[in-house]
Formats: structure tokens, C-alpha cells, sequence
């Protein structure tokens, strides 16, 4: 008795998680559309950053659905899941979203961190689903040949030094004024901000300035020695690439220790006005590389304002974080999204698109200046070319100051010097290749 | 040289800022033997609901009394609904629970007062002053001002009131206290106020330097080898373990960082914190026990 | 000396578990061995296997490795996820270069190098006691994961410092699968359950509950303290060791130095605390609740449309609440972990309908 009683407690256990387990793939409501599963943390020390990135993406979104009747007449169906900026949970995400939800399959997957972005590499290559990491990625995935699946699109940190560089080569009148100079880059202690080591070591190499690398521990929320340092070394300039609450301590740290704001370069992570607020006064003239351009007078703003934010719509509970650095950012890997969908539409017909036709889209993705106008994004988003060899684009950013309310940016458009890095970066996705044993893809099709 | 001294009495006064966090967790260990790691969140819960306060309108010295009744009401309920149920349970439980507990104030935190980023200005500037050739920042001073000020008045507290006795008695022996008639939760209750106010005092002068969101609550973080180091039961232990582990880590970071090509901050503190416990295994200012068999 | 040691044991194994389980405990391990190599792999889609039961079984077995410490031995430990990345990140360089070890050798000396680090990290606890000792545990947690993110050689120079499964095989079986990686899983806690079932029953179990009741009166009974209390600091680095490597390979897939931070240490604490302090079934019982409580939870908002009717904000907020509520009345209502409420309950099922 008591063995079938354990039994029968046993199967129904089973039996429960079973039906836990198969239950989201029974229902089907949601057929023809397209799933975009968001990675979201709306909780934890990163949400200040995340919630207007979202809000950006979703009202786009919205916009697109109800107003556009959905992308060529697809729907986009937005599915949340919260990681808390936690690798684990967002596995947990990638599972539960890899092949789809309701019906509605996965063209691509977004990724929100640094963290999950390194780590599902391997995972997505397993998987076959393209993983795009708008702004951010690892620096040698743009090798689309040893990458087939990831797409560092937009923006790397490598352009972004050697774009701060230049700014830097123009304040001080030309490269050749470089020598000497004493540049330190005081850099959050994670693969995010190692990323830069190498092309600074590469730039120094090259103009004769003076390299000092400065890391900070997570979260960065004391940093007298490193600013110490810099003082003591006679620092000219900062290139600042920190993140979360390590950029207005930074900021505050620099005044602390008499480092002018002026001759901080925050990096496209630490120029939002979450980042600059908290710093209060001390933050006044503070700079940083700019891939997302503030304001509320792009002409899709407009738009979204009229639509979206005006009605009631958006998902932004703080209404005024509308048109933030962030805000614009989440539009920006939305407009992104979309017009991959579009370019998949094109050759595959107008429906929801695969994992592979959604690779082959964004290997074809070709946002020109003219399609930017269209879209009403001008200013809002440089023009971006991706191809399968290379899984970037035409990385651009520019350089903004903060006046104590808000963002001006400096300078227009600044593309840097990628190609200096080419032979580095190709070399490191070689060596990865030749690491994992990946034979050489053919990117022919 | 000059360099050195400069990086030592800022180290020594940012421990003085890592011992205002620590402070919270001595009173609560002293009067229930709970490492309270909840701290943190109430470190970020207080000056949350201090600047939300102020951002609606309310003047400092409205919202100041203001969130200690918040914090007030808090530590009852913590009292009444978690700690109550717990009572002489393993210091392991009572821990994991207030982790638990630190996921509900938190959370609580972010539903009702938001996940924004708030500036919260107290009026003195982190500027450097000149003192003595001495590059200090004035914001460190002052707060500096407010740790010594605030020891003082919990030293003053502990020793001359009923209050402070009895809870020195509930320390020393929990039983012989609560047969003399002293009561438990009552001591609790007060215990906790106290520190949600410790907890609201650490909020804003943190909060002023980094801004007021969630990173608050990791300051928690920092204050732990400071507590292993001066004793989880003793507040002066507090003050010495913090500006030791402050000045120590500061010079850490500047002399032995570059030899390794990183920051060594964040373990330098532990291993130091071993080395002062092999020579006083409770603490420098802790009560080691007598044992009996 | 013998005869104290004896009376401390059976009278702590009669106050866990009531003496009619035992059967019926029988019964329950060979049903769950033939759910558990048998109908799991067949019926568990990807999914299921990747997300709930791989993490649940190798969080289960740190779980193990934590409570073979703190639960028999009485020592403390806030390091494990430490213990846990020095195994993947042996195990990873082990497999890198030396590529003729045999992944269940690699497996073995990762667990080793794991054990000498927490023998070494355990030294402290020959002087130290109750919750300064987690002093030194504390200070391993931020130095492995300083350690393995500042020099790259650990991750073989790679740009994300990160690493990844270089070869999951063995004897020429490509162990890559969800299904592989969830056998590799299962054998090789099952193996290691069987171990600390036999440590604990052992003289070395006895021994460390003695130290655990009371370490003054074991040292006077003639137990040598100090080498049994590193021995547990050994058993259970190595215990810690090999889930390290099975959450970074056979789990993850990729990880870095973070994905073993302080979180996961206390995670694991929890565990041992949930399901039951000196209970090896109770560990996976704990596991499951920390692994898939917020994962239900989130589900139940997904398929309730839940965010219809709350913002995504409010909602995770509310989730991390609730979560911690669970925690706190689970403390409460249950003292002696999931493990006791499980036996409560098979106890009343066998006896029903007749109450108890």
C-alpha cells in the first residue's frame, strides 16, 4: 500500500511538470506574428539604464503595430523576461524563447548585456539564432565568416578610442601634438571594460601618447585611488568607460580631486542623463562618445509623441525620460529591428521570419541615409551597411557635453579609424576559429 | 610623500563612511545576534524614501523626522512578522532570512518609490580644501563630523539610559535579561529603529556621492570586513575596522594594484581581515566567549 | 570515546528522520533512480532539461559540498561559488592542455585543485570560530573571482573571459546534448552522493558531528579537530569543485568568473538551509526551490497575460517580493528544511486516511 501510494504521489509529480513544461507550446494564438523576446532588468542596480531602453523599444513597437498595421502587415509581439542583469536567469530567457512562443517564431535575438552576450556565443552558434548586440558584443564576432550568428551591430569599443583619440588629436591642434600627452583610461574591471586595453595600446603605439590604464573594481562606487592616481601622473585627458552608479561616482570622485570635467571622455555607457544627474554640479562640461542622440525632435519622436506618449500608450511610466539618452537608444535597436524584418520580407515574403531567413536579413541590412529620412530618424541614427563578412556596419558616433540640463553634441558623425584595427581583430577571430575548430564558412548565399 | 598622505587620510576617510553602514550591523548583531544583512537595503530604502520626500516639496527638516517614522514603523514589522517567529533559531536561518528580508525591501523600494536615479544635494560641495598641504575633500570632513556625532550620541545612549543598559544586558546574556523582566521584542523594536536611523544617516551621505538608486544597497558589501575586523558586537570596532580597512584598501590599490595590472579592492580587505583574526579571533574589539563543555 | 561518539549519532538520526521512513525512504530512491535515468530523458524536452533540471541537480550538489560542511561538520562557509569556479576554471584549463585526460579524470583533479583551495582557505578555521570564519571564506569568494578575471590565462586569453566546454565526451561519446549533458549531470552526482553517503556514514561523518554538537568535547573524546575540520573544508571544495565545472559546462555552456559571485554563495546557503541542514536528499529539494521559484513565478505572469493588468515594472518588483516572502515563511514554518516537510508528508500519505 504504502509503495503504491508513493507511486501514484511520484506520477502525479511527474505528470504536473510535465504539463508545466509542455503548456506554453500547446497554445498557438499568437500565428503570424513575429516573437521578439525582450531580455529586460527592471529591478537592480542596472535598472535605471534598462527601463528607458525598453520603453524605447516597445513604444516603437506599438507605434509599428498600431498605427503601421505591423511591419509589411507582420505584427511584432514583444514577450518580456525579466533576468535582473543576471547571466542564469537570461539562460533561462534564451531557453524558454529560442524556438518561438505561441506560434510566433524568433527571427533574432537581442541581447541587453555584456555578460549574456559573451556567454550564449557558443549556444546560439549550437542553435542557429542570430544574436545581435546592438552597440556593444564582442570585438571579434564582426568577422561574420568565424561568426556566423553574431552581430555586433552599430558601435565597438575599438572605433570608440580610436574616435576619442581624434577628438582628442583636434582639441589639443593635430595628431602630431599626441606626443606626450598623457591619456589614462579609467575602465569598469570586466571583459566590458578590457575591451579598450588593446586599442589603446595600439593607438599609443602609433601617435606617441602616453597610455594609462586604470581599472575599477564592480560597482565602482569608491574610487579615490584611481582618481589619486591620475592626479599623481599628471593625466591630460580621461577616456572614461565606466557603467551604472561607477560614472557619476567617477565624475564626482574627479571634481573631488581637481580632474577638470572637461577632459573626461565618458564612454557611449556612461553619457546618459541617469549617468551625469546624480553627479550633480560636478558634472557640468563632463563629455562622452555619443552612439544615441538625445532629444524629442527627430521627426519619429514626433511622431511617437503624437501616437504613443500623448494617448497614453507608453510603457514608460516617467513620461519625462521620453527622448532621454536611453529612451533614443531602445528606439534606435527598435528601428534596427525592424528594418531587418523589411529586408527579410523582401526576399522571403511578407510573414513572420525564421532564425535563418532572420540571419540572412541582417546579413543583407542596408539602412541608407535616404531609408533614415523615410523612417524620420535622421541625426537619431547613422547610415549602416552589413554585410556577411562584416557583422558591424559602419560604426559612428559622436561626441556630446553636458551643460549641467542637458546633452549638446560637439561634433557630427565621427567614424574613427577602424581599419587600424583590422588585421588585430581578424587575427583574434582567426586564432578563435582555430581554437574551436570551425571549418571556414562559406558566405556565398 | 606628500602623495602617500594624501592617500591615506582619504582612504582613512572613506573607512569613516564604510563604519556608518557597519554601525547598523553592530547594533542589530549586539541585541539579537543577527547578521543583518538587510542593512544594505535599508541603507537604500531610507534615503529613497528621504529624497522621494524632499523632491515632493518637503524641506529637510520635514523629511528627515519623517522617514525615521517610516523606518520606525519598518523595524516593528520586521520585529512583529520576522523576527519573532524566528527567535532562537541558528544565526544561519536568521541570516538567510534576512536575505530574504533584503529581497522584500528592495523590491517594496523600487514598486513604490521607483527605480530612478536621484541627485541629493546636502549642501556642502566635494571640493578639495587645503588642510595642512593635505588635499581633503570638504564632503568627507563633514561627514566625518556626522559619524564622530553619531558614535557619541549611541555611546551616550548605550551607557547612561535604561534603555542602553538593558540592551547591554540583553547582549551580555539573553536569558539572565529576560529573567530580570526585560522585555525581548521591546528591545528588538528599538534596536532596529535605531538602525534604520544609523541606515537613513549612512543613506544620505552615500547617497549625496553617488546618487540615490539601487547601488545603495551594495554598500553592504564594503561594510563586511570592516565588521570582521572590529567586531561584530562592538561600535568603536566599527570605526577602527573602517578607517583600518579604508586607508588599507586606498594604499592597496595605488602600491599593489599596478604590480598585478588590476584593483585589488575588493578582496584586499578579507585577506587582512584573516590576518587580524588569527591574532584576535573575535574581532579586535569583539567579546571572544568562554566555552564550557 | 567511542562510546560518546556512538550515542551523539543515533540519537541525531532518530531526531531527523522518524525510524518508519526507512522503508518507505527505500522505496522513494529506487523510484526516483528509474525517474531519474529513465523517464526524465525521455519525456524532458529541451527546455525542461536545460533550464530546470540540469540547474536544479548541479545547484543540488554544491548544495551537497555546503552541507557537508556546515550541516554535519558545523563550519561555515559564504565561499562556495569561489570553490565552484576554481573547479570550472580547472577543469576548463585541464581539458585545454591536457588534451588525453579523460573528462571524468578532469572532472576528479578539478575537484582537487578545488579541495587544496579549500583546505587552504579552511586554515583560519583552526582558530577562528561561529561567524568570523566566514572571514576567510568571504575573502576566497573575492579573490577567485578577482584571480580569474585580472589574469587571462585562466580563460586562455579569450576576449569575453569567458570559457566554454572545450570537449564534452567520453569514450567517444559526444556529450554536447541536452540529454548528454543531463546524463553527464546525473551520473556524476549520483557517484557523488553515493561518496558523501558513505563519508557521512563513515567515522569521518561521526567524527564531524561531533565537532558540529560540541568541538571542545570531541577534542577531549581524542577526535583530531584540526585535521578532520580541513578534511571537511576538502571534502566539501571538492564536492563545490565538480558542480563548478558541470554549472560551467554542462549548464551554462560559457561562463566567466561572475557567473560564481557572491549571489550564487549565498544561493547555496540557502540550500543547505531550505532543505534541511545535515540532509543529502534535502539539498535537491532546496536546489529545485531556489532554481525554479522565480521561474514559475515568471511563467504564471506569462500565462495569465498577467501584464495586461500590471506595467512589467511593478510586476518584477512585486515577483522579487514575493520571492523573498516564500524564503521568509518557508524559514519560519519549516525549521528543519523541505527535507522534514517532505517526510512529514509521505509520512501522513502513508498512514492515509487515517490521521496522524
Amino acid at each position: 500500500m504504502k509503495l503504491s501510494k508513493t507511486l501514484a504521489l511520484f506520477s502525479a509529480l511527474l505528470l504536473g511538470a510535465t504539463s508545466l513544461a509542455t503548456l506554453p507550446s500547446l497554445a498557438a494564438e499568437h500565428d503570424g506574428e513575429q516573437l521578439y523576446p525582450l531580455f529586460s532588468y527592471r529591478t537592480g542596480p542596472y535598472a535605471p539604464s534598462g527601463i528607458p531602453q525598453w520603453g524605447g523599444i516597445r513604444d516603437y513597437f506599438n507605434y509599428i503595430n498600431e498605427v503601421k498595421g505591423g511591419v509589411d502587415g507582420v505584427k511584432i509581439f514583444v514577450q518580456e523576461c525579466e533576468t535582473a542583469y543576471t547571466v542564469e536567469r537570461a539562460f533561462e530567457c534564451y531557453e524558454r524563447f529560442k524556438n518561438g512562443y505561441a506560434g510566433a517564431p524568433v527571427a533574432a535575438l537581442f541581447t541587453t548585456s555584456s555578460g549574456f552576450d559573451a556567454a550564449v556565443s557558443e549556444k546560439a552558434r549550437a542553435d542557429k539564432l542570430p544574436v545581435v548586440s546592438v552597440a556593444g558584443g564582442r570585438e571579434d564576432a564582426v568577422d561574420g565568416n568565424v561568426f556566423p550568428y553574431q552581430f555586433p551591430l552599430l558601435f565597438d569599443y575599438w572605433t570608440e578610442s580610436s574616435i576619442v583619440i581624434d577628438y582628442i588629436a583636434k582639441q589639443v591642434g593635430g595628431y602630431d601634438k599626441l606626443k606626450g600627452l598623457k591619456i589614462a583610461t579609467v575602465y569598469h574591471d570586466s571583459g566590458y571594460g578590457r575591451d579598450t586595453i588593446e586599442p589603446l595600446a595600439i593607438l599609443s603605439k602609433k601617435y606617441g601618447f602616453e597610455d594609462i590604464q586604470i581599472p575599477v573594481p564592480h560597482p565602482g562606487e569608491q574610487q579615490q585611488a584611481q582618481w589619486q592616481q591620475i592626479k599623481e601622473a599628471g593625466a591630460d585627458w580621461v577616456f572614461f568607460r565606466a557603467w551604472g552608479v561607477m560614472t557619476p561616482v567617477g565624475i564626482k570622485t574627479a571634481a573631488r580631486v581637481g580632474f577638470p570635467a572637461d577632459h573626461i571622455i565618458g564612454d557611449i555607457w556612461s553619457g546618459s542623463e541617469e549617468d551625469v544627474k546624480p553627479a550633480g554640479a560636478a558634472a557640468t562640461n563632463y563629455l562622452a562618445v555619443s552612439v544615441y542622440s538625445p532629444g524629442v525632435d527627430f521627426k519619429i519622436s514626433q511622431e511617437l509623441k503624437k501616437d504613443i506618449i500623448d494617448p497614453g500608450k507608453s510603457d514608460l511610466k516617467d513620461t519625462s525620460k521620453f527622448g532621454s539618452v536611453y529612451y533614443n537608444a531602445g528606439l534606435v535597436t527598435a528601428i534596427i529591428y525592424v528594418e531587418t524584418l523589411r529586408t527579410g520580407h523582401k526576399k522571403f515574403g511578407n510573414r513572420p521570419l525564421t532564425p535563418a531567413e532572420g540571419e540572412w536579413a541582417l546579413e543583407h541590412l542596408d539602412i541608407t541615409a535616404q531609408r533614415i529620412e523615410e523612417i524620420g530618424a535622421t541625426g537619431l541614427l547613422s547610415p549602416l551597411k552589413v554585410t556577411a563578412a562584416d557583422h558591424e556596419g559602419s560604426p559612428a558616433a559622436k561626441i556630446q557635453q553636458w551643460d549641467g540640463k542637458a546633452w549638446h553634441p560637439l561634433t557630427d558623425w565621427l567614424n574613427g579609424d577602424r581599419a587600424l584595427f583590422h588585421d588585430a581583430i581578424f587575427a583574434k577571430a582567426a586564432a578563435y576559429a582555430k581554437e574551436k575548430n570551425l571549418p571556414p564558412r562559406d558566405a556565398t548565399n | 610623500m606628500l602623495f602617500f598622505l594624501n592617500v591615506l587620510t582619504s582612504g582613512l576617510l572613506a573607512g569613516l563612511m564604510y563604519a556608518m553602514v557597519a554601525i547598523g550591523f553592530v547594533l542589530i548583531y549586539k541585541a539579537s545576534g543577527v547578521f543583518n544583512f538587510a542593512q544594505g537595503s535599508m541603507v537604500l530604502f531610507a534615503a529613497l524614501t528621504f529624497v522621494t520626500l524632499n523632491e515632493h516639496g518637503l524641506p529637510f527638516w520635514a523629511a528627515f523626522p519623517l522617514t525615521i517614522v517610516v523606518m520606525i514603523a519598518g523595524a516593528v514589522l520586521i520585529e512583529r512578522l520576522v523576527l519573532r517567529p524566528l527567535v532562537n533559531r541558528n544565526p544561519n536561518t536568521l541570516f538567510m532570512a534576512t536575505l530574504g528580508l533584503s529581497f522584500v525591501i528592495e523590491g517594496l523600494a523600487q514598486l513604490l518609490l521607483g527605480t530612478d536615479v536621484h541627485q541629493l544635494d546636502l549642501g556642502i560641495d566635494d571640493i578639495p580644501v587645503s588642510v595642512l598641504g593635505l588635499q581633503i575633500s570638504a564632503f568627507d570632513l563633514f561627514a566625518s563630523a556626522i559619524a564622530v556625532a553619531l558614535v557619541a550620541v549611541l555611546a551616550v545612549l548605550f551607557s547612561k539610559t535604561r534603555m542602553g543598559i538593558s540592551l547591554r544586558a540583553v547582549a551580555d546574556d539573553t536569558l539572565a535579561a529576560q529573567s530580570i523582566g526585560i522585555r525581548l521584542p521591546r528591545i528588538w523594536r528599538i534596536v532596529w529603529s535605531v538602525s534604520g536611523f544609523v541606515a537613513l544617516v549612512a543613506g544620505l551621505l552615500w547617497g549625496a556621492r553617488q546618487g540615490v538608486q539601487f547601488s545603495l544597497s551594495l554598500v553592504v558589501l564594503k561594510a563586511m570586513p570592516v565588521l570582521i575586523i572590529g567586531g561584530f558586537s562592538s561600535i568603536p570596532g566599527a570605526i577602527v575596522g573602517g578607517l583600518l580597512v579604508g586607508a588599507t584598501e586606498n594604499l592597496a590599490d595605488i602600491y599593489i594594484g599596478p604590480l598585478v595590472q588590476g584593483s585589488v579592492s575588493t578582496w584586499f580587505a578579507y585577506i587582512l581581515a584573516v590576518g587580524f583574526l588569527l591574532i584576535r579571533p573575535a574581532g579586535l574589539f569583539g567579546e571572544s566567549a568562554i566555552e564550557r563543555v | 570515546m567511542s562510546a560518546l561518539v556512538s550515542s551523539v549519532q543515533p540519537a541525531n538520526l532518530a531526531r531527523r528522520e522518524g525510524a518508519p521512513l526507512v522503508s518507505l525512504n527505500r522505496i522513494a530512491f529506487v523510484l526516483a533512480l528509474a525517474a531519474i535515468y529513465v523517464v526524465v530523458p525521455l519525456i524532458g524536452n529541451d527546455y525542461w532539461l536545460n533550464s530546470l533540471v540540469i540547474p536544479t541537480v548541479v545547484m543540488g550538489l554544491a548544495g551537497v559540498g555546503l552541507n557537508l560542511l556546515t550541516g554535519y561538520a558545523g563550519l561555515v562557509s559564504l565561499g562556495s561559488a569561489a570553490f565552484m569556479s576554481i573547479g570550472a576554471f580547472s577543469a576548463y584549463n585541464l581539458l585545454l592542455r591536457a588534451p588525453f585526460l579523460p573528462l571524468p579524470l578532469a572532472l576528479i583533479v578539478a575537484g582537487f585543485v578545488a579541495a587544496a583551495a579549500g583546505v587552504i582557505f579552511g586554515l583560519p578555521s583552526l582558530r577562528i570560530k561561529g561567524f568570523y570564519l566566514s572571514a576567510s571564506t568571504l575573502g576566497a569568494q573575492f579573490f577567485f573571482e578577482w584571480l580569474f578575471t585580472n589574469f587571462h590565462w585562466f580563460s586562455n586569453n579569450s576576449m569575453s573571459l569567458t570559457i566554454s566546454a572545450p570537449r564534452l565526451e567520453f569514450s567517444g561519446y559526444n556529450l554536447t546534448s541536452p540529454a548528454g549533458r543531463y546524463l553527464l549531470v546525473v551520473v556524476t552526482t549520483g557517484l557523488l552522493v553515493w561518496l558523501a553517503r558513505n563519508i557521512v556514514n563513515s567515522r569521518i561523518g561521526r567524527d564531524w558531528m561531533a565537532i558540529r554538537d560540541m568541538d571542545t568535547a570531541a577534542a577531549v573524546a581524542g577526535i583530531p579537530i584540526a585535521s578532520r575540520k580541513l578534511l571537511a573544508y576538502g571534502v566539501s571544495s571538492f564536492f563545490c569543485g565538480i558542480a563548478g565545472a558541470l554549472w560551467a559546462f554542462a549548464y551554462l555552456g560559457t561562463a566567466d568568473a561572475h557567473a560564481f559571485d557572491l549571489d550564487k554563495s549565498f544561493q547555496i546557503l540557502f540550500i543547505v538551509i531550505i532543505g534541511g541542514s545535515a540532509s543529502l536528499f534535502g539539498n535537491f529539494l532546496g536546489a529545485a526551490f531556489i532554481v525554479l521559484t522565480p521561474i514559475v513565478l515568471d511563467l504564471i505572469v506569462l500565462w495569465w497575460n498577467l501584464t495586461d493588468y500590471v506595467d512589467q515594472g511593478s510586476l518584477t518588483n512585486l515577483l522579487r517580493i514575493i520571492f523573498g516572502l516564500i524564503i521568509i515563511l518557508l524559514l519560519i514554518k519549516e525549521p528543519d528544511g523541505l527535507s522534514s516537510l517532505i517526510g512529514r508528508l509521505a509520512r501522513r500519505l502513508a498512514a492515509w486516511p487515517l490521521r496522524i
